[in-house]
């Protein structure tokens, strides 16, 4: 076992060097640079930028060098220092600007989370429960619609009914008058407010995927003869349903516990660019239009990180769970 | 019950009836079950019907792509009318013409209906030139009024162009998008999965390697990066062609997947050790013995993976990341939809929301019936 996590670790290291080059890659695809674009933008603003201006800017900015180099620098920052780059749209080291938004990023990403599974898991086990019932199509026909509705779209409506019922859009996270107020309680109360549009939003799908995942498990489960021996001893039916099945049930939903965290980072950016939400997803895309490479790179790489560690620890768990899959992997 | 053919005694036995599930083969049976899941039979009959509007889009739609009349911007959608305003029934539905006003408090532009005029609706009328089917040109389309009327079933658009065309061949772009993106990675998806599950070794572990980074990344900054990447001013079929090797691109893993492990959990059984053994060839094996035991359920996959990639192409398209003008799709026509006073004002623009949902929610469904078709252990 501990042989397989070993070697299983140390495979995470090519796959993550590969990651980072890959990355890099990306984020130089679009045609054109950070120095153009911003050329661009001020030409358009009115302001004259001559090619020396741009090659001054470029050597500024260390853009002139080749991409390998430019690469190598980063990385060596990165692992040397812990230094991600510079955010030229901020003007301000990369980690910086993150940490800006990574809370409000982390509230809206938590909450939401916790929203899917509170939501789904019960609903999952009374549709179970009480399958065919009126409630159980109520439930799937809803979760069904939620997975079929693109994001963007549900934000629009729920805006457009929240103004026509509320008289207030509840675009972004806080109010004008509390955008840049010291935390109070008038502010989380705001706060609170504003989330609901986009809990319910980028969690939609989640929950819809979850309730289906939990209902056709707990059908699978209720039928078990542990469940059967359970009710001919005469345990009572709450006791039974929590007892055995629910726990069953549960087993595959908690080994994606990991990655649903990622997919509702990166899940919410549409919603959030929709919803004007000054969390991450709007920060990083326009870093990726407007070739603010170091921060997009960042954030991309990051994102990528936090799959391959979830992939590792599901491995990890599940060779764990079966020792056939520890065995074949000494085999090759 | 039958009794089975023994060797050389067979004669009693009657030849397998076509609905005899003892002797129908796979697909056979998969067809029977699949006749037995109602849903997803409506839906097929549901694609079928959109993916046909799709294909005869061009003489379906009452106006072409360019078709613009900025008399008629955002119009609302004019009722088909069998009674007139002198209650007159007429056997040929009718709309009024449109006449434009200002709203007296919001000086806000209206439509009325101008009982006036009446346009009665006439069927394969003379419009604007086109292909049909890509191929012939012809000029006849479906639905139409006599000139100068205008008829707009769904409404109009900011630029004045009639929404109902516009769904038509916006369904060209957002029904074959995920269709051929789905097919590229399903043979992108098979020979490399095969290749990976049947080979093993090295290869294998390259080949996981690369899928496993190719997977780590999120999806949508993949593809917001790579259609940034896309250059702006390109022909339509150009951008086509990139936006469906994108798709193909991060889809092809998810099924390489699926197939590598089948080959491996079939390679060891001990009907193929024993082709193996006979000296049957590499290829044969594969395509004769190993593809079969599975091909059923990568069909589901596929399947399965069309929704997603429909939901995919609005999403991009709305973000201006997709499709452009002047082309179109569901996405851009969404596009349109995202400004809040819009659908305040003009709630017909929400209307390709319903086309959406409603391709995404038939693939669900069908893909679920094909599922369950496929599972020879469902009852």
């Amino acid at each position: 076992m501990l042989q397989y996590t070993l070697k299983r670790i140390l495979l995470v290291i090519p796959v993550v060097v590969f990651i980072s080059v890959i990355v890099f890659y990306i984020i130089q695809l679009p045609p054109g640079d950070y120095v153009s674009n911003y050329a661009a933008e001020m030409s358009v603003a009115g302001e004259v930028f001559t090619q020396e201006d741009m090659d001054a800017m470029r050597a500024d900015l260390g853009l002139d060098r080749p991409v390998y180099e430019q690469y190598f620098i980063w990385i060596k920052d990165i692992v040397v220092h812990g230094d991600f780059g510079f955010s030229f749209n901020y003007n301000k080291p990369v980690l910086a600007v993150i940490e800006q938004y990574m809370g409000l990023t982390l509230t809206v990403s938590l909450v939401t989370m916790a929203f899917q599974y509170l939501v789904a898991i019960p609903i999952g086990i009374y549709c179970a429960v009480k399958q065919y019932s009126i409630g159980d199509y109520f439930f799937s026909g809803l979760s069904f619609l939620g997975m079929a509705t693109p994001h963007f779209l549900m934000a629009v409506i729920l805006m457009f009914l929240s103004y026509t019922w509320f008289g207030d859009p509840l675009l972004g996270l806080f109010s004008a008058e509390y955008v840049n107020a010291e935390w109070s309680m008038a502010k989380m109360i705001d706060l609170a407010k504003h989330m609901v549009i986009p809990v319910i939003v980028i969690g939609l799908s989640g929950t819809a995927d979850l309730i289906r995942v939990m209902r056709g498990q707990m059908l699978d489960e209720l039928n078990k003869p542990n469940v059967v021996t359970a009710r001919a001893k005469g345990l009572s039916e709450r006791k039974i349903l929590f007892k055995y099945p629910t726990r069953a049930a549960l087993n595959p939903i908690v080994s994606t516990f990991g990655w649903s965290l990622t997919s509702i980072f990166t899940g919410s950016t549409i919603t959030a660019i929709v919803l004007n939400l000054p969390i991450q997803g709007p920060v990083m895309f326009n870093a990726l239009l407007g070739q603010d490479m170091y921060l997009a790179g960042t954030w991309l790489l990051f994102m990528a990180l936090l799959t391959v560690l979830g992939t590792l620890i599901s491995d990890i768990l599940l060779a764990w769970l079966d020792p056939k899959i520890r065995t074949e992997f000494r085999g090759t | 019950m039958k009794l089975l053919p023994v060797f050389g005694k067979s004669t009693v036995v009657k030849p397998a009836g076509s609905n005899d599930v003892n002797y129908s083969s796979q697909w056979r049976l998969m067809y029977l079950r699949f006749k037995k899941h109602k849903l997803a039979r409506v839906s097929l009959f549901v694609l079928a019907l959109l993916y046909m509007g799709a294909l005869f889009a061009q003489f379906l739609a009452p106006y072409g792509l360019q078709n613009y009349d900025s008399k008629y911007v955002n119009a609302p959608p004019m009722k088909l009318r069998f009674v007139d305003a002198e209650g007159k029934f007429h056997i040929r539905p009718f709309v009024y013409e449109l006449k434009s006003a200002r709203d007296p408090e919001t000086m806000r532009k209206i439509f009325t209906s101008d009982t006036e005029k009446r346009y009665p609706l006439q069927f394969f009328v003379k419009g604007e030139s086109y292909k049909f089917l890509g191929l012939v040109p012809a000029t006849t389309r479906l639905i139409g009024v006599e000139v100068p009327g205008r008829i707009f079933l769904l409404g109009t658009d900011a630029l004045g162009r009639d929404l109902l065309s516009r769904i038509l061949l916006g369904s060209q772009v957002s029904l074959s998008i995920p269709l051929v993106g789905v097919g590229i990675s399903f043979v992108l998806g098979l020979i490399i999965g095969g290749v990976s599950g049947y080979f093993g070794g090295w290869l294998d572990s390259v080949i996981q390697r690369i899928i496993e980074i190719i997977r780590s990344f999120p999806t949508l900054p993949l593809w917001m990066a790579l259609s940034a990447a896309i250059p702006p001013r390109i022909p339509v079929v150009r951008m086509y062609i990139y936006i469906v090797i994108i798709f193909a691109f991060i889809e092809w893993t998810g099924l390489a997947r699926v197939v590598r492990g089948k080959f491996i959990s079939l390679k060891n059984e001990d009907y193929v050790v024993a082709a193996k053994i006979a000296g049957v060839g590499d290829a044969k094996i594969i395509v004769k013995h190993l593809l079969p035991g599975f091909i059923s359920y990568l069909v589901v996959a596929t399947t399965l993976a069309i929704p997603g990639m429909i939901l995919a192409e609005t999403a991009m398209s709305f973000l201006g990341l997709g499709i452009r003008s002047p082309a179109t799709s569901w996405g851009v026509l969404l596009q349109e939809a995202q400004q809040i006073d819009n659908i305040a004002l003009y709630p017909w623009k929400i209307i390709p929301l319903g086309t959406v949902i409603l391709t995404v929610l038939t693939f669900n469904f069908l893909g679920d019936g094909l599922r369950d078709a496929a599972d020879p252990y469902k009852r």
